[in-house]
């Protein structure tokens, strides 16, 4: 009998192309994701070394990053960005790689729009120059975020040098209390493992919760798996999953869909396969979540309050908190749910598909915006705003007061002209609150779209479930 | 690739835990088509104030350290993003190897493919060698990749692991998608087989 395996070790063995005797293996990749930041130095060297994209048919890319969210019709201002833009174009055309350009309907967060085309498939290997690419795990595909130079070792040999992961699975028993979301989840296990606590591992979430979740919420929980350390997050395929990709335009068709379908319901950990680390988490205790610091593993219950330095035990860890309330400009001991905002974002390749904007609009409706809060909603891609617009989502947010926006990256990360003032305090969807992430100088709560929606309306950060919203 | 193989020089203490890609390198240094240049923009909010003045506390830019090539790094260093920027930034400011008990997986492989040297060590040699930086131009110390030796500033050794694929590509300065193509046939066969069990991949 074979020895038990994970579904990160089956995904693994069976892109093996090469190994060497010190464990250095070469892997097949199946799909590339290429966008307009991490890719001009790749198409350079391949320029400079005379060689040429191996496989352009499995290899998709789209402007997201630098993108204006505002209208487009004027082009981009930026001249640094519209150049980097550029560049994707010209860099497409020569290599013969499909692009969907910023006018395309299809253009949007690469993250977004891989799964919503069905380029993303279970059981296949995917890469993009973007540490995000972890949120194809929702699919059981084993999805690796890649620096430059590795994208060009993608682009000229569809292959990628890696040696093997440890396996970590995170296991979430029972049900989510209502008011609690896939984002509530990813947060709670990052506080509970810490921002290193899946360095060196590929991280499978296994467990009643993870399987209760929709596709878009399994999106959301991978899609920070990095935000933990974790080389990728995995969440073996189901009937969702292949509900979801049923008539993409890149699925399969035909008998084809029928036979991959039977091959992708046998990707899954074998009952006895052992992990190198096992954590589980209790669903029903999880509170919606807001981080308070800047690292993703500065979280707590909205119910909390700001941390006190003085009860850290490590120095280095004190230090690093002591900063981070000075940088958040929060006194210890403050209520969570006193802290006041300035701004809120509801977007990014963690929290913008349909589902994300549903649950905001839900919380908007019928309601205002503070006064005192400038608030976005950035749609993840042209169809996710197509289909809010076709579901009215986009008049509930407007007539609350809510920006209503182009695709892109957004104010996710402060290279768009979407970024915060020095000072400024937000409540974003986003996956990172890292000093100076989304502008410099600005301050970062990440939440779930529902808490995002709330802490817009009250303007304050608040429990979504005091608004009487499920 | 720059080759790597041994490096004597003083080395910088930068205690801080999780420094994140942003702080090494702010999103909005990214956008460029080049790989050069970036060093003028790396730790750029810890170096500079709103004025774009230095920041005199800021270790590199004390006199001490302005030559620092090896840094000495809190745990969990290059966490965040896949932005290759940020060891382009860092090579191209001159730092040629970090010494830290943990690197963030991508970090760690985007350093390599650029000739940096990233060693892990117990936390007991980093606090020791972290000590011994803290002494400014005094710290000069020396890593010797191929026997994989870092011999401290009072002559204190410290061994290292490392990947022998990484270890050979550093000190040879090797390009590594040469030596991939190489495979071409094992490539072309997988593809076949794939084709054949798996036409929707």
């Amino acid at each position: 009998m074979n020895r038990p395996t994970t579904l990160y070790d089956k995904i693994w063995e069976s892109h093996l192309v090469d190994e060497r005797d010190d464990g250095t293996c070469l892997l097949y990749i199946d799909r590339h994701l290429v966008h307009e930041v991490t890719s001009p130095q790749a198409f350079e060297g391949l320029r400079n070394t005379k060689r040429s994209v191996r496989r352009p048919d499995l290899t998709l890319a789209v402007a997201d990053h630098n993108v204006p969210t505002s209208d487009r019709s004027i082009g981009i201002e930026d001249e640094e960005s519209r150049i980097q833009i550029e560049a994707l174009d010209q860099n497409c055309a020569d290599f013969g790689v499909e692009l969907y350009d910023m006018n395309d309907i299809r253009q949007g967060i690469c993250h977004v729009i891989g799964p919503e085309q069905g380029f993303t498939l279970p059981g296949t290997t995917m890469v993009c120059g973007d540490s995000h690419t972890a949120t194809h795990g929702a699919f059981g595909c084993l999805a690796f975020g890649i620096g430059t130079s590795e994208v060009e070792h993608v682009l000229a040999t569809q292959t990628m040098i890696q040696t093997k992961a440890k396996n970590m699975r995170v296991t979430v028993d029972g049900e989510l209390p209502i008011g609690v979301t896939a984002k509530d989840m990813i947060l709670a296990i990052i506080g509970e493992i810490g921002t290193a606590g899946g360095t060196g591992c590929v991280v499978e979430f296994a467990g009643e919760a993870v399987r209760a979740l929709s596709v878009e919420g399994r999106m959301t929980m991978c899609n920070m798996t990095i935000e933990a350390g974790a080389r990728a997050g995995l969440i073996a395929p189901d009937e969702k999953t292949f509900e979801y990709l049923k008539g993409r335009p890149k699925s399969p068709k035909g008998s084809t869909w029928e036979a991959s379908v039977e091959c992708w319901k046998t990707l899954k950990t074998d009952n006895d396969a052992s992990f190198d680390i096992e954590i589980t988490l209790q669903g029903g205790d999880i509170i919606p979540q807001v981080t308070w610091g800047t690292s993703p593993e500065d979280v707590l219950p909205i119910t909390e309050r700001v941390p006190h330095p003085t009860d850290e035990t490590d120095p280095n860890r004190r230090k690093k908190m002591e900063r981070s309330l000075e940088y958040m400009g929060l006194e210890p001991g403050l209520p969570l749910k006193e802290i006041k905002i300035d701004r809120m974002f509801i977007g990014s390749c963690t929290n913008s598909r349909i589902e994300d904007l549903r649950a905001a609009a839900q919380v908007a409706d019928g309601r205002k915006v503070a006064d005192h809060v400038s608030a976005m909603v950035v749609p993840g891609s042209g169809l996710v705003k197509e289909q809010a617009e076709q579901e009215g989502l986009d008049k509930v947010f407007i007539e609350a007061g809510f920006d209503w926006r182009e695709p892109g990256c957004s104010m996710c990360l402060g290279m768009n002209p979407d970024k915060l003032a020095p000072g400024e305090r937000s409540a974003s969807t986003s996956n990172r609150n890292f000093e100076g992430r989304q502008g410099p100088g600005g301050r970062t709560h990440l939440l779930s779209p529902a808490m995002a929606a709330a802490a817009a309306i009250k303007g304050y950060l608040t429990d979504v479930r005091d608004l009487g919203v499920d | 690739m720059q080759k790597f193989d041994k490096l004597t020089a003083v080395a910088a203490p930068l205690p801080t835990i999780n420094v994140d890609t942003d702080m090494i390198i702010p999103a909005r240094f990214l956008k460029t088509i080049k790989r050069t240049g970036l060093g003028k923009s790396l730790f750029y909010t810890l170096r500079f104030d709103e004025k774009g003045n230095e920041r005199e506390d800021f270790v590199l830019n004390k006199t001490a350290y302005k030559n620092a090539e090896i840094l000495v790094a809190g745990d969990n260093f290059g966490c965040g993003s896949s932005r290759e920027h940020a060891p382009w930034a860092l090579e191209d400011f001159g730092i040629r190897c970090i010494i830290s008990s943990s690197f963030a997986d991508i970090f760690y492989n985007n350093s390599f493919k650029n000739g940096i040297l990233l060693i892990k060590l117990p936390q007991e040699d980093v606090d020791k060698l972290m000590e011994g930086a803290e002494r400014g131009s005094n710290s000069t110390i020396t890593v010797d990749l191929d026997a994989q030796k870092i011999t401290g500033p009072d002559d204190g050794v410290f061994e290292f692991d490392i990947d022998p694929y990484k270890k050979n590509c550093l000190l040879n300065g090797l390009d590594d998608i040469g030596l991939t193509m190489q495979k071409e046939g094992k490539i072309h066969a997988f593809e076949e087989r794939l084709k054949a069990t798996q036409p929707w991949a």
